[in-house]
Parts: C-alpha cells; structure tokens; sequence
C-alpha cells in the first residue's frame, strides 16, 4: 500500500507529442517511458521531482507539470506536508532531507521594504548620460590617512577586494555542485570582476588560474586546505556558519568521494567527508582570532579574511565579536540560504531572516564605532538587483548570491540536489549529468544576469539621485517599510511608508 | 567557410538534432504536423555507446570522394557546400560507399540520396541541428 | 598551355576540372567519337527503366563546356598520337597540336565469335547510350531478351528491359551471377532477388552456337529471343597508345601522377591499369570514381599543380530490383561474417588492415569501410570488434573523431 500520492503529475498533450523519447533520454529519475507496443511515451509521476528538464527540452511542448488534485480534507492545522512528511517518516524511521532554502511560509523582508527616489529637489540622476559608480571595495578600512616624509599620500589600506558590482558568488563546494557549474562561476567571475567561493571542498586544479577572482574557504572539515590553495585565491573564507543549517555540520556521502573529488579534498577515494558542525578548534572570539592570523600568516597578510556565519538570534554580538577578531570581512547568511543537503527541519526553522540580522550588525557596529573594522557582505537569499539595494540601504557592502546564480544556469529548484541526480548537470557528479552543463553556455548566462542587475542597480541609484554604489550604504532613509510594525520597523530602522 | 562541427564532450545524446533536420527539411511549418507518427529520416545521425555520443553530418571535405565518384553529377559543390540534386540521383549509392563518414543516406523514397546541405536548402536557413541542439555541442562556424 | 583530351566521359570532366583548379586560361580541347554532351555511361540501365532521361542523365550541365571554356569535335574519332609532333590525327586527317594530352579512351564491349553470332539480327552490347537506345527503339513489352553476361552490365541492362516489360533470361557461364564481385554465398542471394523478378538465369553454361533468333546453350536448353544483348565483359581501349609506341598491359600503363610511358601524355579511367592497393596488384578497375579521380589527378599536372591518386580500390555500389549491394577490396584474409534478417555482411582482413567487404541490403555507412580499406587504417589503432557490428565513427579513437568532426588538426 501506498500511503503517498505524488506531488506532481507528468502532463503530456498527445497531440502534441512527437514521440522523440527526448524526456525519457533526459530525465535521471526515470519519469519517462517508452512503450515498444503502442510506441507511446509513458509517465512514471512517483519519480517526478518536477525539475522540468523534460518541460524545457520538449521540442513541441508538450509536457508540463502540474500539481496533483489528489487533495486531503481541509485542515489548516494538518496540512498537507505535515501529513506526508509524518507518513515518510512512519515509513523510513530517518531524519527528512531537503535541499535549496527554506521554502516556509516566512516574512521576506525584502519584499515589505520600498525604495526611494527624487523628485524636484535633489534631482535623479541619468546613468546613461553620467558616470555611475558601482564598484566596492571590500575589507578593513584605513583609519587616517598617512603621509610619508614628502607629503605624498601613503597606502595604507589592508589589503582589500575590489568588486566591479558589489555582488560574489557564494561558497558551493566542489562535491555539492560540478565541475562545469564551478567553472561556470569561475570563469563569470573574472569576466565581471568579482568573486566566487570554492566553498569547502577545495580547489580543483583546473580552476587556479582564476585564483585573482576566487575566495578559498575553510571550514571545520578542512578538506582540501594547504598554503598553495590558501594563497590560490584573492582571500580566505572561514566558514562557522551556515544560513540554510545554523549549528549543524555538512557530509558529502562516500558515493560522491569520487575521481577528482577525492583529490581536491585530499580524502581517500569513498570516504564520507564530515565536516563537524564546529570547528574543533574554536570556542571563543579569542580562539577564531588565532585562526585568522594564522591565514593571515600563511598569506603573508596580502589577502583580507572572511568570516562566514549564520545569521543566528544573537548575531549582532557575534559580528562585533568578529569585527574585533581581526576578520577584514563579516559575512552573514540568512535563514532561506540554500544548501545542497541539509535535514528538513533544520532548514525549516532554524536561524533568522537576513534584512533583519543585517540591520542589527550593521547598527550594533556603528554603535560600537567599529563598522570601518569590517565589511559586512549578507547572502541567504538575495532574489533581484532590488533586493541588493535594499541590503546595501539596510547597511551591507556588498551582497553573496547562490541560488540566483544557480538558477541563471539551469537549476529550477525542485529541491532534489541531496539525490545527486540533478537534471541539469548542477548539483551531481554523474558524469553523464555534469556535461549536460556546457560552462560556455552557464558561463554567459550568468555574465548576462549580473549586467543586467547592475544596469538596473545603476537606474535605481540614479533615481535616488546617488551616483555611488558607496554613498547609498546604511543610508536607511532611502527605504520605507510597508506592512510592518513597530518592532519590524525599529530592527530594520526605517520608517514606514508614508511617514 | 562555414561548417557544423561537433563537440561530443556536450553531447547529451538528446538525439534533438535529428528531429530538428527531419523537421527542417520537411517543408512543414509545424514540428508535430511534420514529426507526428512519422518514422525519421535525418541527414544528422547521433553514434552512441559507452556514455559517449556525437552527432555526425556531411563534413562538406575539401576532397569530396561522394562528388568525385558521383556518377550522375547529381552531387556538386556549391560555394563549399555540397549539394544534391534528387531529380538527377538514381540512388545508385556510390557517394554512401564513398563516403568516409557515413554521412550520406538514401532519402526517404529510396531511390535518392540526401545529405546534410546545412539548412541552405530549406526554410530554415541556418543548421536547424545546432539551433536546436541544447548544449551547443553541434557549432556552425567559421575555422581557419 | 594547351590540352587536349581524348575522351568525353567521367576521366575526361575530372581532368577538365583539374585544369581548371589550376589555370583559367589554358586551351583545352575534347575530342569524343560519340555524338553526345557528356553523359553517364553507367545510367543507361536507369534510361531504360525511366527513372533518368536524356537530358538528367547529362554528366554535366549543359554549359559544361563553355562555362569551362572546353573546345569540343565531338562525334569525331581520334587516328593516331604522334608524340614527339605532339599531334593528334583525326578521323578526316586534320592534325591538333597539344602541349599535354589525356588519353581517356575508355573501354569496349568485348564480343566473343560464336557460332552464327553473325546471322543474329539484333544484337546488342550495353555500354553506350547509342547501345541504350539502339535497344530500347527494338524492344518492348513482351519481347523475349537473352543476356549473356551475369555481370553488373548483364544484370543492369536486365533491371532496364525489366522495367519494360521484357520476358528476361540470364545465361552465364559462370557458377553463379557478379563472379567478379560476389563470392558465390553472396551471389546467391541475389540471384534469388533476380529469380523472384520473373528473370530466368541459365548458370554455368555457355552458348555453342546461335540460329537466327534462338541461342543454344552447353547444357542443352535452347533459348528462343527477339534481342541478344552480349555482356560478356569489356576491353580497355588501348591503341592509341600502343601504336604510338607507349607501353601498355592490358590496360594503359600509367604512374601516380597519371603519366604514360610518353613524356607530357596522359592516360586515365576504364582504358588504364593502376595498383589496387587492397590487394597491391596491378589491374584495370573499370569504375566511374576512379576514372574521375585519376582525371582529376591527371589534370592537375597536366596544368602544371602536384597531385598524385595512389589509393585507388576497386569498389562497387549496385541495386538490382531493390537489392543493394556494396564490394570494396579484395576477398583474403581472415572473414568476418554476419548474416542478419535485413542482410550480409562480410568483412576480410588480414596484416592488421581491413582488405576487402561485402555487404548486401543494409548498406547504410558502409563508406567508413571503404575508407578504412583506402586509408589503410591499422585495425589495432581502432575499436575492431564495434566496427564488425556496423560501420561507425566511434570505432575511432576521442582524438581521431575530434578530427574528423571536431575540426582540430592537430
């Protein structure tokens, strides 16, 4: 017996179909069929994981998905996940595995926050008549400025990372995502003069000669980390937290320990890579400090040093903490931030949302006098080139974005990425999958994506009459909230709409 | 010159590439009216085994052994694109035993051959296979 | 420069295209004792069956030879080649000068004497379009025709008469039909295919002698028929040269590069023989692609370029009544067999090389043997055994496809 009905049903218009098998060749978790006899295609719905591979490669679209009618009787309280996720778990006796964000019905604050522009005083500004600056640089900032004996100015900056659009990819290790969709991100970085994360798994060889345009990362698993990868990139990343699973740790199952997986990782071939939830060796703001000068050692103090958390219920505290640690950078990321396998309960309910844990760094800095300290970089999911305005209002410098980027390259969020069998040659290492990714083909998708958000952030800009990306920073005045009350309104410390 | 080259590194074996030559040279306007129960004839065949595929089509050579052993001067080079003329073919097959890439086949009456002639020919007036092909594993470009 | 070629056939346009890949300018003249624009001998068959005509079964457009600038005395017989003149006689005794000459004289049908071959009214060969429709005009629905030859020429000209409605026998004296081409295991499939047509085939018999209209064969039957056509074989055209003094075997004795024996004269197609180097022998392979190849070949260096045709097979293409069939190579060596529902195959290699195929209804790709046969292919550098199944590029190593469709050199 079969207590669950699927999710989604294979809806094929058979006047339309031309029976090229196309879907069937496609589609890894066997949704298709071909029937020799009635040389008919067939759907298997139970296996649909509605990633709309199928959908997309149909040359006569004749396929969509569809949500089934199959219904329960109503109930609010009971809904219809809740009563499946009980029946999977009554049948599996484990823990529910998910991937991608929270996919709950939570506020998303970005979408209750409007954005300014002028009228009549301060006039708006024409990005395509005037110069508009959106490049950043990230990283601690000089207190004073120096001169040397001759009265000429003195660098004295720490060493920073220069953004040409304050937007970088975010850390996806290779193991979670491919070969193909890390040079995708790569090889976009460096066209856009910008960054991407190798997230914790290393990094491959083939990738080092985009090192100027790439942050390394290391987590509580150090996989993959010695001094040539940590002076690969242009800065180090230490990963505490992260937004989609706040407190856990992560584990690439041995299946996925594969070729050149295991290499980068330096991990035998099979073996399952735990990465603890905390690292071992830090317990206080005294011990991460200690882990940021020895990158810093190992760098010759030439790149500035991330550090990621998860955007907690204390994580004002936190980053202070950080700013003092003598972290370049303060990265936070936000509860819907994704993930390529995470427990479903975790995702779920764990952590808070980004806008809010952005204000209250950025204020909780200011207050303390040491916002130069740092930069603050947020992600957890950051949607659109408003919502990257709305964070750099809300105080941010610049923002991370991984979900977006995937999506720009084919991902259609069907949440399956923990099966490993992604459709779109993202988040698997089947080889025959990986290729299905042609970096040429990702690659501008995701230069296209980021030119038009900056297009669009320079219109923004414009029409509030700013001309720098760095004069619209904390500038909370240029956003008004709607819907929210007070306590929304005094965290995020805007006005409301109106007022 | 022009020319459809392949990358099999990308090729999905999608088999797509076919359907869109069978579709293209159909003379129909419409993909299901042209494709619906029709068994294919493409001048673009995929090869697969092993988790390898490609497509192959007439590479147009620059030494046409199917020109060369015509018998009919039905096969002939137009601007580098080799061409045949179905009304003077008698489906003899010789270009389809000269052929080093197995890229000629008899058309679908039997008693002509067809070839791949890069969508000049038809409505379609750029290679439909690399239009259609999903991950640009089939590329028409200029090589030196 | 001024060429002249004798000849109007495949060699003939194949050395015309030659010089003209070199030089635009160059005087080149054709001399042909047939009373036609090019055309294609091999397509009388499909003239009698109706599926070409006159005027679709031209080699070449007709603006063939002004678009190419080709001077023409066409129905004119060349005499005599005085090589060291470097002149050519005409039938009427007018003299042409050349500077380079093709001698592309083709082949022709070989009559044996038969016992009251002389008293036969019609009789016909099958190789010329004059033959085609010298028959064509005699015969119609019903006539009873005898065919003696099981040959390709035999069994086309019996596809042709077929076609309009001829009461067809065969009589061969061989064990069974296309000896030249088919083992006899392979024949017989095609015999079959011919026998299911109506045809009647008399093996391994020869005629002793004719009456007016009726052949008696070595093993008694007698034949009655309103058409004789003899297709016992043909005879390269080789006089021209022989009695200029150029050596000669059965064929014209040519190098690489196309030349004769005779400094700046050239010989190329049916009337030539070359090395097979399938089987590294030499021999006359009577086919279109050869000839146009070794015209071409012969053209470029008569207009001065370098080329040189030194992979020459013999091979054949052949339908008869909707059965296809494809030869390459020779016959030794080790065999592969394979005998499925749509067809026959047999592959023979031998010294790491594929030497020779036959393949017989499913025909698709077999040019990729062919290829392998012509470019001596060293089996070991290939996937022998997914070559055995069918002819295919993934035979091939990553690197030589990525050549081969990729468009890398290297």
């Amino acid at each position: 017996m079969r207590f669950i009905y699927p999710d989604y049903e294979i809806s094929r218009n058979l006047s339309r179909c031309i029976v090229c098998r196309a879907c069937e060749r496609q589609c890894s978790n066997d949704a298709h069929g071909y029937d020799e006899d009635t040389e008919k295609m067939f759907a298997i719905d139970e296996n649909c994981v509605n990633c709309h591979r199928c959908v997309s490669i149909c040359p006569t679209r004749a396929l969509k998905i569809v949500k089934t009618d199959n219904t329960f009787r109503e109930n609010n309280n009971w809904k219809v996940d809740i009563i499946k996720d009980i029946y999977r778990q009554a049948e599996s006796g484990g823990v529910l595995l998910s991937s991608m964000g929270n996919s709950k019905d939570y506020p998303i604050y970005f979408d209750k926050l409007l954005i300014n522009a002028s009228q009549v005083t301060n006039p708006s500004i024409d990005p395509l008549r005037e110069p508009m600056e959106t490049r950043v640089f990230l990283g601690k900032k000089p207190q004073a400025i120096e001169r040397g004996p001759d009265g000429s100015l003195l660098d004295n900056a720490p060493p920073q990372l220069e953004l040409d659009v304050p937007v970088m990819f975010s850390a996806m290790s290779y193991g979670s995502i491919s070969y193909t969709a890390h040079e995708c991100l790569a090889r976009a970085s460096q066209k856009l003069g910008i960054y991407y994360n190798t997230g914790e798994g290393g990094l491959h060889e083939d990738f080092y000669q985009y090192g100027a345009n790439t942050i390394v990362q290391v987590a509580s698993g150090r996989f993959g980390v010695h001094t040539n990868y940590l002076n690969a990139g242009a800065a180090v990343e230490i990963k505490m937290g992260q937004g989609a699973k706040p407190g856990i740790g992560g584990h690439l199952p041995g299946a996925k320990t594969v070729g050149d997986i295991s290499r980068t990782r330096m991990i035998p071939i099979g073996s399952d890579a735990i990465s603890p939830a905390p690292h071992h060796d830090i317990y206080s703001i005294e011990d991460l400090r200690q882990l940021v000068y020895s990158l810093k050692e190992a760098t010759d103090y030439k790149k500035p040093v991330i550090v990621k958390i998860a955007a907690v219920h204390n994580v004002a505290a936190i980053a202070s903490g950080i700013a003092r640690s003598g972290a370049d950078i303060v990265a936070i990321d936000g509860f819907r931030g994704g993930t390529g396998a995470a427990p479903s309960r975790i995702l779920n309910n764990v952590g808070i949302p980004i806008e809010l844990a952005l204000a209250s760094v950025d204020q909780r800095l200011r207050d303390e006098g040491i916002r130069n300290e740092v930069s603050v970089v947020v992600g957890g999911s950051v949607r659109s080139s408003s919502d990257i305005v709305k964070a750099i209002a809300l105080g941010a410098d610049a923002v991370y974005i991984a979900t977006s980027a995937l999506i720009a390259i084919g991902c259609h969020l069907c949440r399956s990425c923990h099966q490993g069998r992604c459709n779109w040659g993202i988040a698997t290492q089947r080889p025959d999958l990986v290729r299905r990714l042609n970096p040429e083909i990702g690659f501008q998708r995701l230069v296209n994506l980021i030119t038009a958000w900056k297009h669009e952030i320079k219109e923004m800009l414009g029409g509030m009459g700013i001309n720098s990306i760095e004069a619209l920073r904390g500038n909370r005045l240029m956003l008004r909230g709607i819907g929210l009350n007070e306590n929304e309104l005094r965290i995020l410390g805007v006005k409301h709409a109106g007022e | 010159m022009k020319r459809i080259y392949v990358n099999e590194k990308w090729c999905l074996a999608c088999h797509l590439c076919e359907y869109y030559c069978a579709y293209a040279n159909s003379g129909q306007k419409d993909m299901v009216k042209a494709l619906q129960g029709v068994r294919i004839n493409p001048r673009i065949q995929i090869e697969e085994d092993g988790g390898v595929s490609f497509a192959v089509s007439c590479r147009h050579c620059d030494e046409p052994l199917c020109l060369k052993g015509c018998i009919t001067g039905a096969l002939s080079l137009d601007d580098g694109v080799i061409k045949v003329d179905e009304k003077k073919c008698v489906g003899c097959y010789t270009c389809i035993l000269s052929c080093p890439y197995g890229a000629i086949m008899p058309s679908a009456s039997g008693s002509a051959v067809q070839k791949c002639e890069l969508c000049l020919e038809n409505s379609a007036g750029e290679p439909a296979c690399v239009k259609g092909c999903p991950n640009r594993a089939i590329v028409y470009e200029e090589r030196v | 420069m001024n060429h002249i070629i004798i000849g109007n056939s495949a060699a003939a346009i194949g050395c015309v295209e030659g010089i003209r890949s070199i030089e635009r300018d160059s005087d080149i003249t054709i001399i042909s004792n047939e009373n036609f624009h090019t055309y294609s001998r091999p397509l009388i068959s499909y003239l009698l069956e109706g599926k070409t005509d006159e005027k679709r079964m031209l080699f070449r457009g007709e603006n063939f030879y002004a678009e190419n600038n080709v001077k023409t005395y066409i129905g004119r017989s060349a005499l005599a080649i005085d090589h060291v003149a470097k002149t050519v006689t005409l039938d009427g005794g007018d003299k042409l000068s050349y500077d380079r000459l093709l001698v592309a004289t083709g082949s022709s049908a070989f009559v044996p004497p038969i016992d009251g071959l002389s008293n036969v009214k019609h009789k016909f060969t099958f190789i010329t379009l004059s033959d085609a429709l010298a028959l064509a005009k005699t015969v119609g629905a019903g006539s009873r025709a005898l065919i003696i030859g099981g040959g390709l020429i035999g069994l086309k000209c019996a596809e042709g008469l077929h076609a309009m409605g001829c009461d067809i026998t065969i009589a061969d004296m061989a064990k069974n039909v296309l000896p030249s081409v088919l083992t006899p295991e392979a024949a017989a499939l095609v015999e079959k295919r011919v026998l299911q047509n109506g045809v009647k085939l008399i093996l391994s018999n020869t005629v002793t002698r004719f009456d007016s209209n009726a052949a008696y064969l070595s093993g008694g039957d007698r034949v009655e028929f309103d058409a004789l056509v003899v297709a016992v074989g043909v005879r390269p055209n080789i006089s021209l040269i022989l009695d200029a003094g150029g050596a000669t075997g059965r064929g014209i004795i040519i190098n690489e590069k196309c030349e004769t024996s005779l400094l700046d004269v050239y010989a190329a197609g049916d009337c030539t023989e070359s090395v097979d180097i399938s089987s590294g022998a030499t021999k006359i392979m009577a086919l279109l692609p050869n000839a146009y190849m070794q015209g071409e070949c012969a053209g470029i260096n008569m207009a001065g370029g370098e080329k040189t045709f030194d992979n020459a097979i013999p091979m054949n293409s052949m339908g008869v009544f909707g059965l296809h069939m494809m030869t390459a190579g020779v016959y030794e060596g080790d065999a592969f067999a394979l005998n499925a529902k749509n067809g026959y195959k047999r592959l023979f290699y031998k010294d790491n090389l594929l030497k020779g195929y036959i393949m017989i209804g499913d025909v698709a790709r077999a040019g990729i043997y062919t290829s392998l046969i012509r470019e001596r292919t060293p089996l070991d550098t290939i996937d022998f055994d997914l070559v055995k199944d069918k002819p295919q590029l993934m035979a091939f190593s990553r690197m030589e496809r990525q050549k081969k469709l990729g468009g890398t050199t290297a």
